[in-house]
Parts: structure tokens; C-alpha cells; sequence
């Protein structure tokens, strides 16, 4: 039972404002690696401190590792772990003594578990007597998720695990969270960043406290109604201005180097219009990503 | 216990590693408890005095030669001009002006009374009044001396002289310092207690390690005690330093009463300070709100607990705020367990009142803490 399941959870922190979370329920299963997508403000942080009993919903229902998080916190707090966006292990004690601290609050030794957080820890041996606070941001990041990991959790939290780490430890640490997978561990991840959602088994996109879709990264760029196609010219801010005037276009999204847009009818394509357009262009059919659909959601 | 023994190790590692806050320990208790009590001292010496003398008699320069004597008073101006006497008192140069009127000795001498007009600058009303008392004093001694001089060479004509005999008692010597020591220690305590323990507690919340230990089994209970217990000691050990170092090799204080009585009391009073610590931590965010929370009731602890001024000439609604006070109580009982030497039968009304402080503020500080996480 290392799943996790919310139901019609709400939350607000002020009576005044709309609320940080408000009718969220999904599913995570055993060993699963979930991914919690959406901007910033999104509420992804609220969902991650009620499911780690760090904060009481206002209403809804929702259990971790088959325990209910307002029953049974106690519970709870000895088989999750759970990594906070924010670097919060103490900076003026060092890597060790950090590391040996979180175990002892768990009540179990750094190596007892040792062959869990190994790959991980070996990178960070050779400053294991640097304080904390003056660790790089990637080796910070690996401390936390030692730590997080020391009391072999059943389900792992990690929020915003990626954020302003550079793109390399990036994707290290995607590798890390896929072999930590294998150890049958759940993990529920949240990240502002589309392109690592295709990393994910399953994703929930989250937009203004509400989930506006939750299946896998595959399902979820399939059900993509319409035909995708990526435009490109000389001048590109030209060609977004009257690729938006066009009746024919539905939507228009710029994308880096190219402008992503869907028609209007079903079976057309961007010759229908380019006699029309002030310059030459350059077009192709291509897959939509995440964040085709995701802005496609936020829009409908 | 295994947990809170580890949560403490955590704890001191983290004290001894801050190189501020170790200086601040010691610091504190050795340079502001030299400092302060000099900056507190009430005792008032070298009043500037000018005088003014239209009579120039035997028994003027003798009044003069008395002021001047008795150590508390310097001679600025002795002259007959009245204005550049003023003039003195107008820039401050002096403090005192006396007035001896022409035919002083012949109206003393023949009709057995004569004033004296003393104009005092009242701008420091302390030291007017004290000075003005000293002159009072003096000019006393000067006139019964004379009378005195007078029986002497009439002996039939005795007149009757009551003497007061005053026996100061426990501080014999009227020494301010033996008084302003032992409340000031008691307020350093206090002061290192509170801040301290509740800066600590925030600063927790302020990097977010608080939360990291909350989604850890660990008992609140515990964390609270891993917080309390290092405080504690560092509290008791800034009393040792302030009492066995500061009071008894600069001041030469040495306590007339049980010193482990003194340290029972400490002991309580420090988990109720700590309490107080404990309660600004959990009604602030930030380590910022938590000083200025702290720094507010400081101040009201400080100057309403008798420290500098006497309780008793507070009006009532003032008294009553220094009985509400934990700081009244530890410095009443700094000085009667110091310099009276008062036994535990003496203060055990003060134990008990403590040990209400104690529960209330902790009791307080736990509830509002579970309310809030």
C-alpha cells in the first residue's frame, strides 16, 4: 500500500481570495512516478503540504500509504519523505552531520540504508565535512534528497525538485529518481517545466488550484484535438501579427524558433493561406508536447 | 530520549559554531554588568556651588569652609557679585548658588536666626534634590556646631540638642553598586533568555528546517525541551560569569545568602523567561517580528520591575503592571537573597509566583504552538 489518493480536496487561506486548491482528486499507484505540472502559483505546493500533514485541508479526503493525513499523521510522518522546493536542512552543519541528524529523528542509522541513497551519496563523500550552506546548488539539491531518502520512505514528495538547477543535473537527477523507482518507492514530483513531464509515468496538469487533466504524458498529447504545425520566417514577430489576424487560424503560440498553430477547419493546412501572408514561409506538421496541450487546456 | 539527546547535540553544534553568538555569551555578562551599573549609579558628587558672601564674616568663611569640606560640593566662584553668580547658573557651571546675606554673623549672633537663600537648578531634579539635601545637611551640622560653640562659652545658658543616630543597615556603606548589580545581572538573564530562545525558534521557521522536522516522527515535546534545555544552560551560565566573575572581583559583592538558592530560583525563573522566548516565537514569522515582539516586552520588563526605580513610589496602576512583572520578583529576590541574606522561608512566596509564571507562559507558548503547526 504505497499509493496515494486525494479526493475532492479544498483549501483556502484567505476567505477573500480564490482558493490556493479547490476539488483536486487523482489517483497515484503503487511504485509510481507522478508528476505535478503547472505554473507557478498553480497550487502544487499546497497539494504537497497537505498529503505531508503539513497543513489541514478545508475539506476533502485524502490518504497516503493507506493512511488517512489527518487521522493518521503519525503515522504517515515515519514512511514519507519529503523534499521542500526550498533548501531547508541546516546550513551551519555539514553534509555528515546532516545526513546523521534526519536519520536519528527517523530512528535508523545512515547505514542501514545506505545502499538506498549509495549512487547519490557517493558524489557528495568527497565534501561530506563541508557545511551545508556552502554547498553548489546541485549538491545541495542531492543532499536534500539524501536525506529525504535516509528512513527508506515508502512514498517520496519532491517539490520542485528541478527548479534553478542548470539543465545537466537536470536530467541526472530525473536519471536518479528512475532508479530510486526500481526500489518500489512512490514518487510524487512537481515541476514548472513541461519538457521534463514526458519524464513522468502519469502527470496531473494544474492551472489556478484545479487539475485540468491527469493521464500519461502519451494519453494526454494524443488527445490533442486538432492538427499541429509549426510555422517559421524571417521576420517572426511580423508573421505572429498577422498569423493572429488570420480568420483561418485558431490558435497561434510562439515556441522559440518556431510559431505553433492550429486551424480553424479540421482538414486544412497552411498553404490554404500563404498567398495571403505578407512573406515567405517555412511549415511542418509536428507532434504537440505538454505544453501544446497544456496551454491548449488553459485557453479552452 | 535518545531523540531529545541527539536534538540537543544538534543544537549545541549549532551554538558553538556561531561565532556571534559565543561572543555575545560572554560579552555580555563581563562588559555590560562593568558598564552599566557605573551609567546607574545615583550617587551624586561634585555639585558646582558659587557663592555669594555680603557679609565676609568669621562665621561666613566658616560656612564656606564646611561646603567645601565635605567632599560632595566644588567651589566654582566665591565672590559679592550677584549677577555673574546667576550667570553661572545660566551656563550651567554651576549647579548651586548660595546666597549669604550682609550681617550674617550679627543677625545670628543677636537675634538668633538668619537666612540662607539657595537657588538650584532643577533642570536634572535628581540632582537637585540630592544636592540641595547634601546643603540642607551641611548647613544643619554648621548651625548646631555653633550652637554648640555657644553653649561651650555660656554654660548656664544650655539649650537641649536631639541627636538622630541613623545605622544604615545591610549596605552600611550606602554603596549604589551593592543595589544596581544584582538587578542588572538579573535583567542580562532575562534579556539572553528570551531573545535568544525565541530568535533561535524563528530562525528555524524563517530557512524552513522547522518543517523538515515536523514531517519527521518527531514528538513537539521533544523538539520544545531540545530547544529550551541549551538556553538554559546558557543562561545559567551568564548568571555564574556575572556573579562570581563581574560582581565579586570588580564590585566585590559577595552574596550574604545561599548561593544555591540563588540558583534554585535562577533555575525557575529561567524556564519562565524561556517560556516568554518560546510564546514571541510562535506569534512571529519571521526573526525580524520576533525582535521587535521581544525588544516591546523588554522594555516594559525592564523599567516597570523596580530596577531603577522604587516600586513603592509608582501609582497604583503601575504597581499593579510590576506584579504582573517575572522580572520584579527575580530582582527582589537577586537583592534580599544577596545583600540581606534571606533564607528560603523569606521568598518562598516568590517561588511559588514563579512557578505560576512558569506554567502560564509555557503552557501558553505549547498551546498556541499546536494551534499553529
Amino acid at each position: 500500500m504505497n499509493n496515494v489518493s486525494l479526493e475532492s480536496i479544498a483549501k483556502s487561506f484567505d476567505a477573500s481570495k480564490p482558493p490556493a486548491v479547490k476539488d483536486v482528486s487523482f489517483e497515484v499507484s503503487d511504485g509510481e512516478l507522478f508528476g505535478l505540472i503547472g505554473p507557478d502559483g498553480a497550487g502544487k505546493t499546497t497539494l504537497f503540504r497537505i498529503l505531508t500533514t503539513l497543513l489541514l485541508a478545508d475539506e476533502g479526503k485524502a490518504k497516503v500509504a493507506g493512511c488517512d493525513v489527518v487521522k493518521d499523521y503519525k503515522q504517515i510522518r515515519k514512511e514519507v519523505g519529503y523534499m521542500p522546493g526550498k533548501f531547508s536542512l541546516y546550513q551551519d552543519l555539514s553534509v555528515e552531520e546532516n545526513l546523521n541528524f534526519f536519520a536519528t529523528l527517523f530512528g535508523t542509522t545512515v547505514m542501514e540504508n545506505y545502499d538506498l541513497i549509495k549512487d547519490i551519496y557517493v558524489q557528495l563523500e568527497p565534501f561530506k565535512t563541508r557545511r551545508a550552506g556552502k554547498l553548489s546548488g546541485g549538491m545541495k539539491q542531492k543532499l536534500a534528497l539524501c536525506c529525504a531518502l535516509i528512513h527508506r520512505p515508502k512514498v517520496l514528495f519532491l517539490d520542485e525538485p528541478t527548479t534553478g538547477v542548470d539543465a545537466v543535473s537536470r536530467w541526472e537527477f530525473w536519471e536518479m529518481l528512475k532508479r530510486l523507482k526500481t526500489e518500489g518507492i512512490t514518487i510524487l514530483v512537481s515541476t514548472p517545466y513541461m519538457d521534463e513531464a514526458s519524464l513522468c509515468e502519469k502527470i496531473a496538469l494544474i492551472q489556478e488550484g484545479r487539475i485540468m487533466s491527469i493521464d500519461t504524458p502519451m494519453a494526454i498529447t494524443a488527445a490533442f484535438p486538432k492538427e499541429l504545425f509549426a510555422i517559421k520566417a524571417e521576420n517572426m514577430s511580423q508573421l505572429l501579427n498577422s498569423l493572429r489576424d488570420n480568420e483561418l487560424v485558431q490558435s497561434v503560440n510562439a515556441f522559440g524558433e518556431y510559431h505553433h498553430i492550429t486551424l480553424v477547419k479540421d482538414s486544412g493546412t497552411p498553404d490554404a493561406f500563404t498567398d495571403r501572408l505578407p512573406m515567405a514561409i517555412e511549415w511542418k506538421t509536428i507532434e504537440p508536447t505538454i505544453e501544446d496541450c497544456f496551454i491548449h487546456m488553459m485557453s479552452a | 530520549m535518545n531523540t531529545l539527546l541527539f536534538l540537543l547535540q544538534k543544537e549545541y553544534r549549532q551554538i558553538f559554531r556561531n561565532p556571534t553568538l559565543l561572543r555575545m555569551i560572554l560579552a555580555i555578562p563581563v562588559i555590560q554588568l562593568t558598564i552599566l551599573p557605573l551609567a546607574a549609579d545615583f550617587e551624586i558628587k561634585n555639585i558646582n556651588v558659587a557663592i555669594v558672601d555680603y557679609d565676609r564674616s568669621t562665621y561666613s568663611r566658616d560656612l564656606v569652609h564646611k561646603i567645601e569640606s565635605s567632599g560632595y560640593f566644588v567651589l566654582v566662584d566665591y565672590n559679592g557679585d550677584p549677577k555673574a553668580s546667576f550667570g553661572y547658573l545660566e551656563s550651567d557651571e554651576a549647579d548651586v548658588i548660595i546666597e549669604i546675606p550682609e550681617g550674617f554673623e550679627r543677625n545670628l549672633v543677636r537675634e538668633n536666626h538668619e537666612e540662607l537663600f539657595l537657588s538650584i537648578n532643577a533642570i536634572n531634579g535628581t540632582k537637585a534634590n540630592v544636592g540641595g539635601g547634601y546643603l540642607s545637611q551641611v548647613i544643619q551640622d554648621f548651625n548646631q556646631e555653633i550652637r554648640a560653640d555657644w553653649v561651650f562659652r555660656k554654660p548656664n545658658k544650655r539649650s537641649a540638642i536631639a541627636e538622630m543616630v541613623t545605622i544604615n543597615r545591610f549596605n552600611p556603606l550606602l554603596n549604589y553598586q551593592f543595589f544596581m548589580v544584582p538587578g542588572i545581572l538579573a535583567i542580562l538573564v532575562t534579556m539572553i533568555g528570551a531573545y535568544m530562545c525565541a530568535l533561535n525558534i524563528v530562525k528555524e521557521k524563517e530557512v524552513g528546517t522547522i518543517e523538515q522536522i515536523n514531517v519527521t516522527p518527531v514528538k513537539k515535546h521533544l523538539f520544545i525541551l531540545g530547544k529550551l534545555i541549551p538556553f538554559w544552560t546558557i543562561g545559567v551560565f551568564v548568571f555564574s560569569i556575572g556573579l562570581f566573575l563581574v560582581a565579586r572581583l570588580v564590585y566585590g559583592i559577595i552574596p550574604v545568602g545561599n548561593v544555591l538558592l540563588l540558583y534554585a530560583y535562577l533555575s525557575l525563573y529561567l524556564i519562565a523567561v524561556l517560556g516568554v522566548g518560546l510564546l514571541v516565537s510562535t506569534y512571529s514569522q519571521t526573526q525580524q517580528q520576533a525582535m521587535s515582539l521581544a525588544f516591546f516586552f523588554m522594555m516594559i520588563f525592564i523599567l516597570m520591575s523596580g530596577l531603577f526605580t522604587p516600586i513603592e513610589g509608582m501609582p497604583a496602576w503601575a504597581k499593579f503592571i510590576t506584579q504582573l512583572n517575572p522580572v520584579t520578583y527575580f530582582i527582589e529576590v537577586m537583592r534580599m537573597v544577596v545583600m540581606k541574606g534571606s533564607s528560603f522561608e523569606h521568598i518562598s512566596r516568590h517561588f511559588a509566583i514563579m512557578l505560576g509564571f512558569a506554567i502560564f507562559f509555557n503552557s501558553w507558548a505549547v498551546w498556541n504552538y499546536r494551534k499553529t503547526s
